[in-house]
Formats: C-alpha cells, structure tokens, sequence
C-alpha cells in the first residue's frame, strides 16, 4: 500500500517534470511558478550556462541512481533467500573492483571540466558599463550608483496588507532597484551589520555582503522585465523578509528613471519616501574595516 | 598485559552495582552506551518536535502559527544541534560503539571505563546547557553554523548564544574522551587473533570516526572560545571593526563542520556493513576496500571544508581547488555502495527489518550522493546555496540516511541488548511508513530549491506553496512513523518473546553473537582466540 503511494507519487512527479522541460513555454519571467519543479527561466548569460551544465550532471545523477536501483531491484529478485538458497562465498573481484574505482573517476574528470569552465565564466567581471552597489541591512537592501550621481535608496519589503493588485506577496519592495537590460553591469555587495546573501535565481546571481568586505559579481539582463529574489543567508529575525526585486528597462527608459531618480533620492535631508535615518550609514561604517577588493584576473 | 586485564575485570566479578549507583557511577560499557541510547531517544522527541513545528508553520504560506520570528529561528537552530550533537551522535558512537565495539573485538570493557562514565555524563550536562539556551532571553536564532556578526553580542545580546557555545564545548569535551577511549580500546584490546585486517567494519567506521573526532573538535572548540570573548571580554577575532573578520570563523566551523558530516554517517557505513553481510550470509565483499575507503573519506574530509562557503566571496583558483577535492570524494563512496551491492549479489538474502532499513539506507543514500556531486559545482551554488536544495541533499545523504540506519543497527542489535525479540510485522511497517514519509517529505524540497526557495524562511512566495504542502505531509507521516517505534520499543519490553545468543543464523559472524542474549554485564572474561574474519564460525 505505501509502496503504491510512493509509486504514484513518483508518476506525477516524473510526468509533472517531463511537461516542464519537454514543453516550450514562453518566458515566465523572474520568479517561481505554482508547482515549479525546476529553474527559473534564465535571463543572463550566467543562469544559461548554469542550466546548461546542469543538464549534463543531470544525466550523470539521473543514470547513476537508475543503475544503482536497478541493479538492487535486480539482487533482491535474484538473490533473496527463496530464489537462491545457497549463498556464494565470493569476497573478492580485483578487476571489477578497479573497474568500480576508475570509471567513477572518469565521469568526475567529464564534470569537473564543464564545472571549472562555468566557475570561471560566472566570476569574471566583463568590461562593465556602470556600477550598482549593494549593501545588506537588517533587514532591508541599499542601493547606491555611483555612476550616475548621488543615487541611493533603501528597498523595504511591501508588507502584506499594502500590497496592490499584481504585486507579488513577499517579493514585493516599495522601491525596486531598477537596471538597464543588455548592459554589462557590475555589482559590488558589502554589508552594514550582518551576513546577507544578495540572490537573483532567474540572473544566476548570488554573493554574500559580508560587513567590512566587498564582494564583486557582475550581470547582464538579457530581457526587461521583473526579477525578484530573496536574502540567502541567515541574518535575524526578519531574514525572510528582505526581498529584492529588480526592474531591468531598456537603456532610455533607464536614463530618464535615473533624471527622476536623481531628483527624489540624491537630496538627503528632504523627506522623500526613503528611511532617512538609514541613508548614510552603510557605506560609512563598510570603510571603517578593511575593504578587499577581489583579485581581478 | 591483555590477558592480566581479563583477570582484573573477573576479579571484580562479583561487584554488580544496584539501583541509581548502576547508572550513574556506571563503569560498565553496556550500561554507558545503554545510557546513549536513552539520551538519543530523549534528544529525538525534543529535535522531532522541534522539526515539527518548523513544518507546520511551513505547511502554507503566511504566518500561521509562529508571530515570534524569533522562535521560529531557534526552532532551526535547536532541531539541527539536537539531531546533530544529541541524537545520532549519541545513538551511534556512543550507543551502538559502547555496547558492541568491546564485544566486537572480545575485549571484555573499553580501555579507560571511569572516562567513559564522565564522557556521557558530559554530553547529559551539555543537553541541560542546550536546552537553557533555548529558553533564556529569546534563545539563539543563529542557525546551527553560527555565524558571526549575527551571533555577536550587538545581534544576540543576552546568554542564551553563550549557553550555546558552552553546551557545544561540553559537548565537545565528551566527544573527545569518547573518542580516545576508542582509539585506544581499539588500538589495545583487540583478543588475541583479532588483527586490525580482521576487524569487524564497524569496529572500523568507530575507529576512522574517532580520529575524525579527536582532530575536527578541538578546531571548533578555538572557534567557539573566540567566539565567547567576542561576546563577552572585548577581543574581535571575528570583529571587522577590530581588525578581525566573520570569514575566519566561517572557516573554522566548516573545518571542524565538514568532518563532522562524516562523523555522523560513518558510524552508518559500519552498522549497514554488518547488517548487509549477516542477511546475505556473505562476508563482506572487498573488506580491505571497505575499510580503507572509509580512512580515505575521513582524510579527503579534511581537505574541502570551504565548499560550504562558495558564495562568501572566494577567490575562484581556491574555489577551483575545493570543486576538485570535494569530488574526488564521490570514488571512495562509490566503492562503498557497490561493494555492498556486491555483497548482497549471490547472497542468500533474508529480509527482515534491519536489512530492509540497510536496503532504504543505500537507497537514500545514493540520491544524496548524487545531488552531493551536483552541488559540489562551485557553478551550481550560484543557483543552489542556501536553498531548499542544499536542505534536500543533506538530510537524503546524512540526517535520514544516518537516521535509518540507526534503526537498522537498533533491530539488529535489540535482541543481543535486551535479550527479547522485537515485533517483526510491526517493525516492517515502520519501515515502509517511516520510508514513505521522509521520501515525501524531503524529495518535493529538491523542486523547491531548483525553483528558489531560500531555506531558514517561516514564510515564503506564494508559488512554494504546493510543494511545502506535500513536504509536511510527509512529515507527519514520518511523525507517526515514530510514534510507531515508541510503540515498538515499548511492545518488545512489555511482550518480546526470549532471543537467543546468535539469532540471525549463519550469517551473523562477528562476536557479539557468540555471547548470551541478553548479553551478561561481563563478557568476554576470557578472551577468544580469533583465526579469520568470522570469528564466530
Ligand atoms: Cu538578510
């Protein structure tokens, strides 16, 4: 009876799966679905690469487990006490053993490969054309761009009963961080208090802002669109709670948000929507510790 | 020397304490590990509850339960340090390693019987200190890692973090007793015959755990003192502002933390050995590979803690290295599961409920495993880190995987314990319910973490919900699952018919079957001469 439980969930689950990768759904859009069972749709050159490499060791982890399963399934129908009385006394099979040894080593070497590729794609920033900064509060997130003047805001989670129609719940913030689409975009994250984790799964994108640190990743959107993400690093008790939703807008709309932007955020001591007591603190107390800057390659 | 210590243990003979002075001034190896047992089942109902709640509150989304976000941490925290340090630890090193490795060997008690008296009593003050935490000022919501600054005193103000890093320094003191005892009762008191090539692989999987131990604890236990005076006597080790940095504590955890998943799920290679030769009345296939398979695991342990730590900002040559050295580990497990399948292959296969637990084991753990080498990508972490998919594959590969063969280990051995004989049909049914409840419980996480879906949340997009739903399902599918095995315990002490001294036939070679059942609070007072891997043939 559990067995046939466990069977049919299995069937849904694989036949669930397969309608997900099999059928060509036009781009969702930066966040997560009803009964998603696999990524988000990527929209930067790093989550199509991460999704390709995940494709090859998902072969490698789906044959492995097969194998094993029905290797056992087999045994079990073979050698169970009924079907075979008389137990060998085999303990030792040097070739086989070899074999078990070497073709396992084989496959790492054919993960690993790919593996180090994508490392090294995912970590080097490519020639940006502006910067964005990050910085990890509890528990909200700071935005700041240095290229375009003295924009920066805090971006707080809209809570449940403000929402409006078509906000998504708890990926909703009243100030997203809004980023030109088809721009290489460099992202530089630190922290004022304690870890976050700033993470975009539909962008492959995820680092610590560690306090005193700056951490350096970069992005390129490949569409418009929303993207949300949600703090990936314990941080106390609203960790949950600190959403990050960005805004990607063709270039020109960019350029216009950023005269608008300007003019609402970049004057400190006028009462705009921002937490006025937050605006100054982070990069401040940032530079009291050391501030690594990352080996560039 | 090894035959004068026999002659002292028979000379005590007569000695049989009574009463609460059997427990708790307790030298004798059954008694200890008995007492190990009982603090895992107590830890479990405290760390099961716990897992409880935490389901609960995650069954949908919103805030339905828990208004305390707080709590909600400290339920994260205490279910992970319980399960971790007070209940598999417990239940197999010093449970299932105080009662058998001895008898394994025909040594008649462990080398140093008053340490492993304090060791235990250490690790009941270090539950009571546990407990404390959790109930002083608001408890320590920082997750079993830790990490600073949010365990320091601006962000956790108040003892309840100190109670902590002084249960996980109790803690640790009796594990590192427990394990020189171990390294010491196995290097010394082997019977005669009984050459380290001719060891039982659980005697094996306790002695590369011990060492494990007693190189991984005294690593944390720098962190953690650090970490107190940060906390409290000003230093900044961990303090950007003072010229220190979170990263370094981050290191040492994972250095003693990486070693310490081994530490849990070793003691589970050596049960499920024992457990796969005895019911396919095989010896073990490739016992040299086994063994040493195992030391390399616990070598390789050492060398890749950092994987747990791709997104704080690594440069990507060291990135590069722990990606190389964490897969590496994959070959030595790969010799594992087929040497057991190899094992059962031409066997004679019986299947009651600890080979069908040794059977769930490999199963679950093979899908940890597989989702281990995936994760093991510094790449993949991009999408993977700190989600529901990271909690997937480690509660596959080594909660439940260590899980079910503790249970597994518990039906083999009840009967040479207590001398009774459990309810087989029952404890089938635990299987295929406890099985059947943890598959459904942590598969559907894989989908959550592939969607996003960042773990230690209370609440979470409306899109997970679905999936949470099954996910507590399950959970409490697995609960009553449990709440079965209390049953069965109970059932096997109130009714269970006598055992006798080898009760799983031919199959069962090691010496802990050629000793009565229950086994008499001394054995092997005269040690057995052993000639071969099956000494008790
Ligand atoms: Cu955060």
């Amino acid at each position: 009876m559990f067995k046939n439980s466990i069977n049919s969930l299995f069937l849904i689950a694989l036949s669930g799966f397969c309608s997900s990768i099999i059928s060509e759904r036009a781009f969702a859009g930066g966040r997560s679905e009803p009964w998603q069972m696999w990524f988000q749709d990527a929209a930067s050159p790093v989550m199509e690469k991460i999704i390709e490499f995940h494709n090859l060791i998902f072969v490698v982890e789906i044959s492995i487990v097969v194998f094993v399963l029905c290797l056992m399934g087999y045994i079990i129908l073979r050698f169970n006490a009924k079907a075979n009385p008389e137990p060998s006394k085999t303990t030792h099979h040097t070739l086989l053993e070899v074999v078990w040894t070497a073709v396992p080593l084989l496959v790492l070497v054919v993960v690993a490969l790919p593996s180090m590729k994508l490392l090294y794609y995912a970590d080097k920033v490519v020639e940006s054309e502006m910067t964005i900064k990050v910085t990890g509060n509890q528990w909200y997130w700071t935005y700041a761009y240095p290229d375009h003047g003295e924009i920066q805001f805090d971006s707080y989670m809209i809570e449940d009963k403000d929402l409006k129609e078509g906000q998504p719940r708890s990926l909703s913030v009243d100030n997203p961080v809004v980023l030109p689409s088809r721009t290489n975009i460099r992202l530089l994250f630190t922290s004022a208090d304690v870890i976050h984790n700033w993470a975009v799964p539909s962008l492959g994108l995820k680092l610590d802002t560690v306090p005193g640190r700056i951490n350096e990743s970069w992005v390129h959107i490949n569409k418009e669109g929303d993207y949300y993400g949600m703090c990936s690093e314990l941080c106390g008790v609203r960790h949950g709670f600190m959403p990050v939703h960005i805004k990607a807008v063709p270039k020109k709309e960019f350029s216009a948000w950023v005269e608008k932007a300007k003019a609402q955020f970049s004057n400190i001591s006028s009462g705009s929507e921002t937490k006025v007591a937050n605006l100054e603190k982070p990069f401040d107390k940032a530079a009291t510790g050391i501030l690594k800057d990352r080996k560039r390659k | 020397m090894r035959v004068g210590q026999g002659v002292a243990m028979g000379n005590n003979h007569e000695v049989h304490p009574s009463g609460w002075r059997r427990w708790l001034y307790s030298t004798n190896h059954k008694d200890i590990g008995t007492m190990y047992i009982v603090l895992s089942l107590i830890a479990a109902i405290l760390g099961g509850s716990m897992s409880g709640i935490i389901r609960l509150e995650l069954m949908f989304p919103e805030l339905q339960f828990i208004q305390d976000l707080q709590f909600y941490n400290v339920m994260v925290t205490g279910h992970a340090f319980l399960m971790v340090f007070f209940v598999v630890m417990p239940a197999m090193f010093g449970g299932f390693g105080n009662w058998f490795v001895p008898l394994m060997i025909g040594a008649p008690d462990m080398a140093f019987p008053r340490m492993n008296n304090i060791s235990f009593w250490l690790l009941a003050a270090a539950l009571i200190l546990l407990l404390l935490s959790a109930f002083v000022q608001g408890g320590a919501g920082t997750g079993w890692t830790v990490y600073p600054p949010l365990s320091n005193a601006d962000y956790h103000p108040g003892p309840a973090v100190d109670f902590g890093i002084l249960s996980l320094h109790v803690a640790g003191a009796s594990s590192i007793l427990g394990a020189i005892n171990f390294i010491v009762t196995i290097l010394n008191m082997r019977a005669p015959g009984m050459t380290i090539h001719r060891m039982p692989l659980f005697v094996w999987s306790i002695l590369v755990t011990a060492f494990l131990l007693l190189l991984a604890i005294p690593v944390l236990a720098g962190g953690l003192t650090m970490l107190l005076t940060d906390r409290n006597f000003g230093t900044t080790f961990f303090e950007v502002a003072g010229g220190g940095d979170p990263i370094l504590w981050q290191h040492l955890f994972w250095f003693f933390g990486h070693p310490e998943v081994y530490i849990i799920i070793i003691p589970g290679f050596g049960i499920i050995s024992q457990v796969i030769s005895t019911f396919s009345k095989k010896p073990v296939f490739g016992y040299l590979g086994m063994a040493y398979a195992m030391v390399f695991i616990g070598v390789v342990g050492f060398v890749v803690w950092a994987h747990h730590m791709y997104t704080v900002g690594l440069d990507a040559d060291s990135r590069a290295y722990f990606v190389g050295a964490t897969l590496i580990i994959a070959v030595p497990t790969g010799v594992k599961i087929f040497s057991w399948l190899a094992t059962m292959w031409g066997g004679s296969i019986e299947f009651p409920a600890p080979m069908m637990f040794a059977c769930g084991f490999i199963f679950l753990f093979v899908v940890g495993g597989v989702t281990g080498v995936a994760l093991a990508n510094s790449g993949m972490d991009l999408a993977w880190h700190d989600t529901y998919f990271v909690v997937a594959h480690f509660h596959y590969v080594m909660a439940i995987a260590a899980v079910l063969a503790i249970f597994s280990g518990y039906y083999y051995w009840i009967g040479k314990m207590s001398g009774r004989q459990y309810p087989e049909k029952l404890a089938k049914i635990h299987f295929w319910l406890f099985f059947a409840g943890v598959n459904i419980l942590f598969f559907p996480q894989h989908f959550l973490g592939m969607a996003g879906m960042p773990r230690r949340i209370p609440d979470y997009p409306d899109s997970y919900a679905g999936w949470n739903l099954v996910s507590s399902v399950g959970a409490f599918v697995a609960g009553i699952a449990t709440l079965l095995f209390f049953f069965i315990i109970w059932k096997t002490f109130s009714s269970g018919g006598k055992v006798q001294s080898n009760q799983w036939g031919p199959g069962a070679t090691t010496l802990e079957w050629t000793v009565d059942s229950p086994a008499p609070f001394h054995t092997h007072e005269e040690l057995p001469v052993t000639n071969s891997h099956m000494p008790a043939e």
